[in-house]
């Protein structure tokens, strides 16, 4: 994928945000390449989640440009801004599906109100995409409050891919599943991207995803991207946090995991 | 890409073989939904027409051919790239375990039926429920009543606070309102019998032993009752009252008797308020309207008015106080993890609450009448 070096669909320059006085990003610089997944890392309040939603136009940033498809969503109006965000697919830290409607009605809400189709058409296709997403065919009718949180997990997956977005934001996915559990959805993200061809912005903390799926990682320290490379790279950045992240025990073991499954 | 012009895709027949062309995504689904669902005794797709798949065309496909026809998708369209034959064998072992749900129907009058006895069964468990919790809250109270130092002040304060002095303008407000309205009321209809100075005697018997108490219980009941309900209804479904529990601490004791004490603190000087504020009201309509000058209406207060009307009125604060605040804690208790249940149990808990005080009003006043109080 070298040839796609230049051809990014998100570039963010010089980007600024802050709580009141409290700094979470300056002069922050990052692209997103077509077809990518990348993975961004950094300890936790160095606002990895706080640059996710300020790229999907959540939050306003204090400074900098966001262009996304090349064009800036906070000068957008409404309408085109809706259509460019659209093309966006989201999963939150915590799942945030609907709480009054059923896992197949969640998926199936973007399908009726943006693709136009029948109620019968998108609960049949939300159904299929619960599937993909790992989920048993009974689950289809629960409400939210009664799955587990790797369901929860996978059922907003689905509803992320509802629409087929070009650019997928995931906030920690694998998070609170099993490593079994982790491991199908890693497999199951590089199938989609290989399939559909959309990129992927990937806030982790998992190790083992970032060793396995990733093409590059961005590392947020210091209010700015440090580095942002693919693995080998990033792990010889001389950066005692780069270097304690990737090289203490966990990052070790994840780092010969990889290795194992890639030589047999 | 949904920017680009796509060709719509089509489902062709050609020297007996099916040719799928076109692009088969999304903004073309409910068409192809059509083409696909007629009934076509295939055995082979010609794939290479294709244009764009996306996993809503792949669904298509995989419904046409049979999902377990499609898993061996590289064996009969090896002309395909990689990507693609992965997708369509994703999608394809996806529906495979995606059976579509079977929900039951049942005729209209059995659903009608049921509906009917379940809510008169909710009914009546609701009561036994509020009869339990009223048990376990007394028997909480009786068991930190004597060990001050398990009292929790800071807590109380704070909500004495918020539910009563933050309530204060609120209640002064209506209550003015409605005196002044009392006072016109009587006025109108007194004054057919040269009667118009018992308007005095009116306002101050319908504040005195009603309007105070009862608007002001309502108001909390709006007020109070729901925020209770939404306080511990969020509370539970952030696992906060699980937390508190396998710590050891009691939920009744740090969130419930706080909230009961400090309504029954609050009502009774909110009911004060009210009183005050209604007569105030009346005496100032009576004053404007009907040439009663406040002198004259204090010294009517004071000559006709025992000082048991009020009492009556008083008397009942701390009963409705206890009981709206035992239903709004409750039904946060009874609130799941959804949004919705926590909107449904406030709305539950302001309804039912305004409901106990109207009731309990009512057979007060039975009561003090037969009592000649």
């Amino acid at each position: 994928m070298v040839n796609q070096a230049t051809d990014a669909i998100i570039e963010i320059r010089g980007l600024v945000n802050r709580f009141g006085q409290y700094v979470v990003h300056e002069g922050l610089d990052l692209d997103i390449r077509r077809g990518e997944i990348l993975g961004v890392v950094g300890g936790s309040g160095t606002g990895k989640s706080v640059l996710l939603r300020s790229i999907v136009g959540l939050k306003r940033p204090d400074g900098g440009a966001i262009r996304v498809f090349g064009e800036d969503l906070q000068r957008l109006p409404p309408t085109r801004r809706a259509r460019v965000e659209r093309r966006f697919g989201v999963l939150f830290q915590r799942g945030a599906l609907f709480s009054s409607l059923t896992l197949q009605e969640n998926v199936a809400l973007p399908l009726i109100e943006h693709a136009g189709l029948s109620r019968a058409d998108a609960e049949r296709l939300a159904r299929v995409k619960l599937a993909l997403a790992g989920l048993p065919p009974e689950s289809a009718l629960l409400n939210p409050d009664e799955l587990s949180g790797g369901m929860v997990k996978r059922a907003a997956l689905a509803r992320a891919l509802a629409l087929d977005p070009e650019v997928l934001f995931l906030d920690e996915p694998t998070a609170g599943l099993d490593p079994i559990g982790a491991a199908a959805f890693d497999r199951l993200l590089v199938t989609l991207r290989d399939a559909l061809g959309f990129s992927v912005f990937l806030v982790t903390h998992d190790l083992d995803t970032l060793y396995t799926v990733c093409d590059r990682v961005a590392v947020i320290s210091r209010k700015h991207v440090l580095v942002a490379d693919a693995l080998p790279a990033v792990e010889a950045t001389d950066d005692a946090w780069v270097q304690d992240y990737f090289h203490g025990p966990r990052g070790r073991a994840a780092s010969h995991a990889a290795q194992r499954t890639e030589t047999r | 890409m949904p920017e680009t012009a796509s060709r719509p895709g089509k489902l062709e027949r050609d020297a007996g073989r099916l040719r799928a062309t076109g692009d088969w995504t999304l903004p073309h689904h409910a068409r192809l939904r059509k083409v696909v669902g007629q009934k076509h005794d295939i055995h082979s797709l010609d794939l290479s027409g294709l244009g764009e798949l996306d996993t809503s065309g792949a669904v298509l496909l995989a419904e046409l051919m049979g999902p377990e026809h499609m898993l061996d998708v590289a064996s009969w369209a090896p002309d395909q790239p990689a990507e693609r034959h992965a997708l369509l064998v994703t999608v394809a072992s996806a529906m495979q375990h995606s059976s579509p749900p079977h929900p039951r129907v049942s005729p209209p009058v059995l659903i009608a039926l049921g509906e009917v006895g379940r809510s008169i069964e909710g009914l009546w468990r609701q009561q036994v429920q509020l009869l339990g919790f009223i048990g376990l809250t007394l028997s909480s109270l009786a068991a930190v009543l004597l060990k001050p130092w398990r009292w929790r002040v800071t807590a109380l304060v704070a909500h004495i606070q918020q539910i009563g002095l933050n309530a204060i303008p609120i209640v002064a407000l209506l209550t003015f309102l409605v005196g002044a309205v009392v006072a016109f009321l009587g006025a109108t209809v007194l004054q057919d019998f040269g009667a118009t100075i018992y308007t005095v005697n009116l306002v101050a018997y319908s504040f005195l032993r009603e309007f105070g108490v009862l608007l002001a219980a309502i108001l909390l009941a709006g007020r109070t009752a729901s925020a209770f309900t939404a306080q511990i209804g969020s509370m539970k479904a952030n696992e906060e009252l699980d937390a508190l529990r396998a710590q050891g601490l009691s939920p009744m004791e740090l969130l419930v008797l706080p909230r009961v004490m400090a309504m029954m603190v609050s009502l009774p000087i909110l009911t004060l308020v009210g009183m005050f504020s209604g007569m105030l009201g009346g005496a100032m309509v009576s004053a404007m309207a009907l040439d009663i000058s406040t002198t004259q209406f204090l010294t009517i207060l004071q000559r006709d008015i025992p000082l048991r009307h009020f009492l009556v009125g008083l008397g009942k604060a701390p009963l409705f106080a206890f009981v709206i605040a035992v239903i709004g804690c409750l039904e946060g208790f009874k609130a799941s993890a959804s949004a919705q249940s926590v909107g449904e149990h406030t709305t539950s808990s302001v309804v039912q609450s305004i409901f106990m005080v109207i009731l309990l009003d009512a057979l007060a006043a039975l009561f003090f009448m037969e009592m000649g109080w």
